[in-house]
């Protein structure tokens, strides 16, 4: 199921994941205007601090500027991106077309993903797309990487693109017991890397990481283990209550709400950086994945605290 | 079967706005077994129009009739002389005999009263689930009898997303809808298949679906 070695890591996220040293990854938001100023001004606050930077594809089916091009600026700017794309908005076509863009610029690192359906983005009358899922877009990509041939079996002709491939992975969905099922199936179809949904339920982590062990898939693929710091008791209480496919224990609820709520950032990233404590120590957890919405100067605090070191780190 | 549900009265008082003389026609088949568009229905929609235009002081001429089958042709022409007295004719049918009356009488507009919306089981009474979609490339025998195409509402084909609590699709959770890739792992579990979730379906033509543009079936050995 493992890979066969390359002679040259596509990013330097993937150089150093190979080498077996522990990785930052953080999201980044796209803005929703015409103006590439917050991407600057973010790209500033992550740079030095994280290996690599996820740009989200329409996330929760909002409408911001593209992945590609924001994903692009990273590059300029000297971040290394984790460009997403998502299956909701687009068809393989489009898809691949962008691809080859992306590798074009310079962009390495992808994450396929299936994406949140329309319903409660910004244009629930759009058409969901859904040509494929994630898994499909995994093989793609592969095949286009590793063929090199389009959807279609057709050779790409000259340069093929060229891309560290990951998925995403939520042990926290039902049905549990096929969740390791899934992540093997996305190794089979090309990740790499996976990063995970946000861990609060840390023993349900161990538990499917156990699996995912037991099964070898943590000498398959890199786990990145996906973290978020907590704002607020009101945020805590929405997320435990409202967010499918996420498990916030009751008890990390009632800590935030028993928070003074001036105080409550502070406990959302002291809870947030036991959780890092915690994971980190789980075998084959490969790095931790921030996710900070509208939040980015957190990430630097977090990585600082929880010791984290990426590579060109000089603070 | 078919299903399909009535268009609210005042969509449908505005598409008969400037005619006189209205036939409401209903259909005996699908529409009939799903209460939309049979004979019951056809004199509910024809009373609350007369009275709803009687009210609006524009009182319109409303004539009532049910065809068995208003997909073909040869029931459509028991309806002849009643489109011949009426300026527009509402259908009741689904979609399919909506356009079967515009192509049969094309000197009169049918319009639609209904909005067809799914190929559906009905699971009690009065509750009707959609089962199919039509996608003209059948995986039943992958999914443990259940559809994802039809009842995923991202249609995928590899096993579900992040997108289920307790079951029940995130997407459809004010209805209850269960996420039915929770429902093929338990049944291939069940049946012992689950390696079966293990083969990556590969991404689906839906050149025989929607995007094939209009389907057609020809049947040479059954052509007259």
């Amino acid at each position: 199921m493992s890979e066969a070695p390359r002679p040259e890591p596509e990013s330097q996220l993937a150089r150093r994941l190979a080498a077996g040293q522990f990785v930052v990854t953080a999201e980044l938001s796209p803005p929703r205007s015409a103006q590439l100023e917050s991407v600057a001004q973010e790209v500033d606050v992550l740079r030095g601090y994280v290996d690599a930077a996820n740009v989200t594809d329409n996330q929760a089916a909002n409408v911001r500027m593209s992945s590609l091009a924001v994903s692009i600026t990273l590059v300029q700017r000297g971040l290394e991106p984790v460009m997403q794309v998502t299956c909701r908005d687009r068809n393989r076509l489009a898809i691949q077309s962008d691809l080859l863009g992306a590798s074009a610029y310079g962009i390495r690192n992808l994450l396929c993903l299936t994406g949140d359906h329309g319903k409660w983005g910004d244009h629930p009358a759009a058409l969901n797309v859904w040509d494929m899922d994630s898994i499909h877009l995994l093989r793609m990509v592969r095949n286009m990487v590793d063929g090199p041939c389009y959807e279609n079996g057709r050779p790409i002709p000259k340069v093929a693109p060229r891309l560290f491939i990951g998925g995403a992975a939520n042990p926290f969905a039902p049905p549990y017991e096929y969740r390791p099922m899934r992540l093997a199936k996305k190794v089979a179809a090309g990740a790499r890397f996976v990063q995970t949904q946000i861990i609060y339920n840390v023993g349900r982590f161990e538990e499917y990481m156990a699996r995912v062990r037991d099964l070898g898939l943590h000498e398959a693929v890199h786990i990145i283990a996906g973290v978020a710091p907590i704002r607020s008791a009101g945020a805590a209480r929405f997320m435990a209550e409202n967010v499918a496919g996420m498990d916030v224990p009751q008890a990390i609820v009632e800590r935030m709400a028993k928070t003074p709520r001036a105080a409550q950032p502070a406990e959302g990233v002291e809870i947030c950086l036991e959780v890092i404590e915690q994971v980190r120590g789980v075998e084959g957890v490969a790095g931790i994945h921030i996710t900070a919405i509208n939040w980015a100067e957190i990430v630097p605090e977090i990585v600082r605290r929880a010791g984290l070191k990426p590579p060109t780190q000089q603070w | 079967m078919i299903v399909a549900e009535q268009k609210p009265l005042e969509e449908i008082k505005s598409m008969i706005a400037d005619a006189r003389k209205v036939l409401v026609l209903g259909c005996g088949t699908c529409v009939t077994v799903c209460f939309a568009g049979g004979e019951k229905e056809v004199s509910i929609l024809a009373s609350q129009l007369r009275m709803a235009t009687r009210l609006d002081g524009q009182e319109k001429e409303i004539r009532e009739l049910t065809v068995q089958r208003q997909c073909e042709y040869e029931y459509n022409e028991l309806a002849a002389d009643h489109v011949r007295d009426a300026d527009m004719v509402i259908s009741l049918a689904c979609g399919i005999g909506v356009q079967t009356m515009n192509e049969q009488y094309p000197e009169k507009l049918t319009v639609p009263g209904l909005n067809t919306s799914g190929l559906s089981q009905p699971t009690e009474q009065g509750v009707w689930e959609e089962r199919c979609q039509a996608c003209g490339n059948c995986v039943l025998h992958l999914t443990g009898g259940l559809c994802p195409v039809a009842r995923c509402a991202k249609s995928l084909l590899n096993g579900p997303c992040g997108g289920s609590q307790r079951g029940i699709c995130e997407v459809y959770a004010e209805r209850e809808t269960p996420c039915v890739w929770d429902q093929i792992y338990h049944r291939l579990k069940d049946l012992g298949q689950l390696d079966k979730l293990l083969e990556i379906e590969p991404a689906k033509n839906w050149h025989t679906s929607r995007d094939g543009g209009q389907r057609k079936i020809v049947r040479e050995d059954l052509r007259l």
